[in-house]
């Protein structure tokens, strides 16, 4: 048993510093919420990395990988979040890649790898549809074969900032006669440009607009599109979902959120004193960190697996509930500190083109439409109650 | 024991829920905050007419109610989230006025406030006092017999739509002492008096009021000078009690259109509803409402009795319904999945306002340390 970072690690960390600290564009960041920012501002860190070669750390090397250990990897992530960079989308880099250098095949890792890894192409996620949420077996859309050709008919939906995608992977039924509804799905890249798609947005509660509906109609795509054999869209789609949760549990990205909710907590007067200095107050900051701790050792338990060569299996549920109810309790939390400042709708304050809001202190201004959008985190990326349900089976064999 | 409501009492509960369901659907909901005004003032005289805006004031003000009425209006205004400044208006300032107004103050001003004539908005809450009523930095200095009044003060919900405004005031002492606080009505087109409107995360209107040198007369002042506090606590306990008649109402819909979606919603084949881990969840909903049902009945009914009672019982309903629409507004938002998520259905509103109802007049936290105060040793 040893927590303490090797001497090369403590070399790892000071240059992956430096390096953010000298080449992070500094006017991205804070601007705003994310989904206020412009395609170029979420590209731009992306691109820089990508041109470092530390866009895509976590593939293997010959695709452009870079061999980092997974302690290495979690350092990368630290700094980053102490930073508060935007680091890349995760649907290029982290779901669409994997699935596409371990089941694409040559032509396919050659035409969409590279843009991957330099930020050139953005990626959407095409699994969701209005009647296949939890259930994603039973999505409906459908690619018919046609000589060279998939024809795509049907309504994709939540698919996140596809408004700026280039690219989707979407899942499509194949085989509308298999016998279990995971059978007869196909694994299918789609150009967004292609005709016959339309996006259209949802607005969400806290007024961003981050999701969209895609409806697709006689979307004809090349039959080599389809990721290895058509079919087998399920067994790709579970190995993605398996990275997906493994990125998710943000202990980093929280422990600065802590660092700012402490920011705040330190700025706010309760009878004559900071807000921080409350017992009741700080009792929950502490918990809070707590728990975050908890969190970050076993994060780095399910790391020392893997790098001894265990994937990442059912635990990643675990890591994604606990991370996820941290996220949340964090926006609530910050919400609370902010007292009658919560209410104001930024929103609707005058646009002048300043970042000067006048109304009440800037910390203020996002902790309700954080808090409101944060709900999310428990609903996405298979919900809290189907990672449960996952838990229960995979580990307790019930 | 007796949990009834009586006759006249039921009168109103049908008026105002008939009111609410014709005028106050969702889509008609959504249009009225995003248009230029953000309310009705048409409704507004519609509730005068009614007699709405009297039903919190006893007969010699004109009314024929008190705060029974109050708690059955704003049930009801929860049930449709009606963005309408009964509380500011009707149940803050009308509380200053019926509970610290002089006979004069009381004819021109409740009368005023009944006819819907004049729409008042409730100047308490300052930058950098939390939830501390006494921590004010906004001073009146007594000038002859005028008072001239300096200050700013905080997201003033319905401040864009009033024609007065009841402000709390130093007269005197340090900015946190007890006494030396004094109550004012201030005409808003008064000269010094500037506001900056804006929206709320939960579909109102608020502002931020400055005043710059205000000068108001001697008459309006309400109550004693200096010695305005006790009279404050007592307006914001009502106004407490009233937010959680609103949350109580607003919990009951946002309850039974999860219950609701749960049945219709089918995945892996069966209804979502069906999934005990949700059923469970529902099952605490219902009881969180039904426990936030009966807190805001003991505030209520406690509002007349001594301040330490009052406050006590305020704070305990406060507490507790704090967390239950914390706990309600979360559990809706995640068994609607991502269609919770959307602007589009109105459970993601009621989220909303259930959030900010959780810290209006003093957060789960304030009023357990109020509690805490009051029932220790
Ligand atoms: C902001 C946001 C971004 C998203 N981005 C994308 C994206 O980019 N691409 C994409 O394809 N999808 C995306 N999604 C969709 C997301 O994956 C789904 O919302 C999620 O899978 C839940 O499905 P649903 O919304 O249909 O909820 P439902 O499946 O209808 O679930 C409703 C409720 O029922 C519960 N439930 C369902 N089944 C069970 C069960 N068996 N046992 C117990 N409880 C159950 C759920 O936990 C939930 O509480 C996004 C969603 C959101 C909100
Ligand atoms: C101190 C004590 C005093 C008692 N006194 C009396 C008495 O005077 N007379 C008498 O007749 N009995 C008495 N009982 C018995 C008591 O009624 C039973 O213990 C009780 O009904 C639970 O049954 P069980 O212990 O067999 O647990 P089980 O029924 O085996 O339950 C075990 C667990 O499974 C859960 N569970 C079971 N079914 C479901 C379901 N459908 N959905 C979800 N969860 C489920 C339970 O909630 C529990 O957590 C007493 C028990 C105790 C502990």
């Amino acid at each position: 048993m040893n927590l303490e970072f090797s001497e090369e690690e403590k070399a790892f960390r000071a240059e992956v510093r430096e390096f953010i600290e000298n080449n992070y564009p500094q006017d991205i960041g804070t601007r705003g919420v994310q989904d206020e920012m412009s395609r170029e501002d979420l590209l731009a860190w992306h691109k820089i990395l990508g041109k470092k070669g530390w866009s895509t750390p976590a593939w293997p090397k010959e695709y452009g990988g870079t061999d980092w250990t997974p302690t290495q990897r979690y350092i990368w992530g630290e700094e980053n979040a102490r930073m508060n960079t935007v680091m890349p989308l995760p649907f290029g880099v982290a779901m669409v890649a994997p699935v596409i250098y371990t089941f694409g095949n040559e032509e396919q890792k050659a035409q969409h790898l590279p843009g991957i890894r330099s930020g050139d192409v953005w990626w959407c996620q095409g699994y969701s549809e209005p009647g296949a949420g939890s259930d994603l077996a039973s999505l409906k859309t459908t690619a018919v074969r046609d000589g060279d050709d998939y024809i795509i008919n049907g309504q994709k939906t939540w698919t996140t900032l596809a408004q700026h995608a280039d690219w989707g992977f979407f899942l499509c039924r194949t085989d509308p006669d298999a016998p279990k509804p995971q059978m007869g799905i196909s694994f299918i890249l789609v150009d967004m440009k292609t005709p016959g798609i339309e996006v259209r947005p949802i607005k969400l509660i806290d007024g961003g607009h981050e999701v969209n509906e895609v409806w697709l109609t006689d979307v004809r795509v090349p039959a080599t599109n389809l990721i290895g054999e058509e079919n087998k869209g399920w067994t790709y789609a579970k190995f993605l979902l398996a990275h997906e949760r493994s990125g998710i549990a943000g202990v980093a990205r929280s422990k600065r959120g802590v660092e700012q909710l402490k920011e705040i907590a330190a700025a706010e007067m309760l009878d004559g004193k900071p807000l921080i200095e409350d017992m009741g107050f700080a009792q929950k900051i502490s918990q809070l960190e707590i728990d975050l701790s908890a969190l970050e050792i076993t994060e780095l338990r399910t790391l020392a697996g893997e790098q001894a060569g265990k994937g990442p299996g059912p635990e990643s549920s675990l890591l994604k509930v606990k991370g996820t109810e941290i996220q949340q309790r964090l926006t609530e939390l910050t919400l609370e500190a902010v007292g009658h400042y919560g209410a104001p709708d930024f929103r609707s304050f005058p646009d002048d083109g300043s970042n000067d809001f006048p109304i009440g202190p800037d910390y203020a201004h996002h902790a309700a439409p954080t808090y409101f959008n944060m709900r999310k985190t428990s609903i996405y990326g298979g919900s809290n109650e189907i990672q449960r349900n996952i838990i229960t089976k995979m580990i307790l064999g019930l | 024991m007796d949990f009834d409501f009586t006759d006249e009492q039921n009168m109103v509960r049908d008026g105002i829920s008939r009111l609410i369901r014709e005028e106050y659907d969702f889509d008609t909901r959504r249009k009225v905050i995003a248009s230029e005004s953000g309310w009705r003032p048409e409704l507004w005289a519609q509730l005068a007419e009614l007699g709405m805006l009297a039903a919190p004031f006893s007969e010699e003000d004109g009314g024929f109610g008190g705060a029974t009425e109050a708690m059955i209006i704003m049930e009801e205004f929860g049930k449709g989230l009606a963005v309408e400044p009964f509380i500011p208006s009707v149940v803050c300032a009308g509380g200053a006025l019926k509970h610290g107004g002089s006979a004069a103050q009381r004819e021109e001003y409740i009368g005023g406030i009944i006819s819907g004539e004049m729409i008042f908005a409730f100047a308490y809450a300052e930058p950098r006092g939390r939830y501390d009523l006494a921590n004010l930095e906004t001073t009146a200095k007594a000038d002859g017999g005028d008072y001239v009044i300096n200050g700013h003060k905080a997201v003033v919900i319905g401040a864009p739509w009033a024609t007065h405004l009841v402000v709390t005031a130093r007269t005197s002492g340090g900015q946190t002492d007890k006494d030396g606080v004094s109550v004012f009505v201030v005409d808003k087109a008064a000269q010094g008096v500037s506001t900056r409107d804006y929206a709320t995360v939960d579909g109102r209107r608020a502002s931020e009021v400055y005043f710059e040198n205000v000068k108001v007369s001697g008459d309006a002042l309400i109550g004693e000078a200096d010695n305005g506090l006790p009279l404050i606590e007592k307006v914001v306990d009502e106004a407490t009690a009233a937010v959680c008649a609103e949350a109580v109402g607003a919990m009951k819909v946002t309850n039974e259109t999860t219950v609701d979606y749960s049945r219709q919603r089918k995945q892996f084949g069966t209804p979502i509803g069906s999934f005990q881990v949700l059923q469970h969840s529902m099952a605490d909903m219902l009881m969180e409402y039904e426990q936030s049902v009966s807190m805001c009945y003991l505030a209520t009914i406690k509002l007349d009795e001594d301040d330490a009672t009052r406050k006590k019982n305020v704070s305990a309903a406060k507490v507790r319904i704090g967390q239950a629409a914390r706990f309600i507004g979360q559990s809706a938002i995640q068994t609607h999945g991502g269609m919770g998520m959307t602007d589009e259905l109105a459970v993601g509103s009621y989220f909303k306002r259930l959030s900010i109802i959780e810290s209006e007049f003093g957060s789960v936290d304030h009023h357990m340390r109020r509690h805490i105060a009051l029932t220790a040793g």
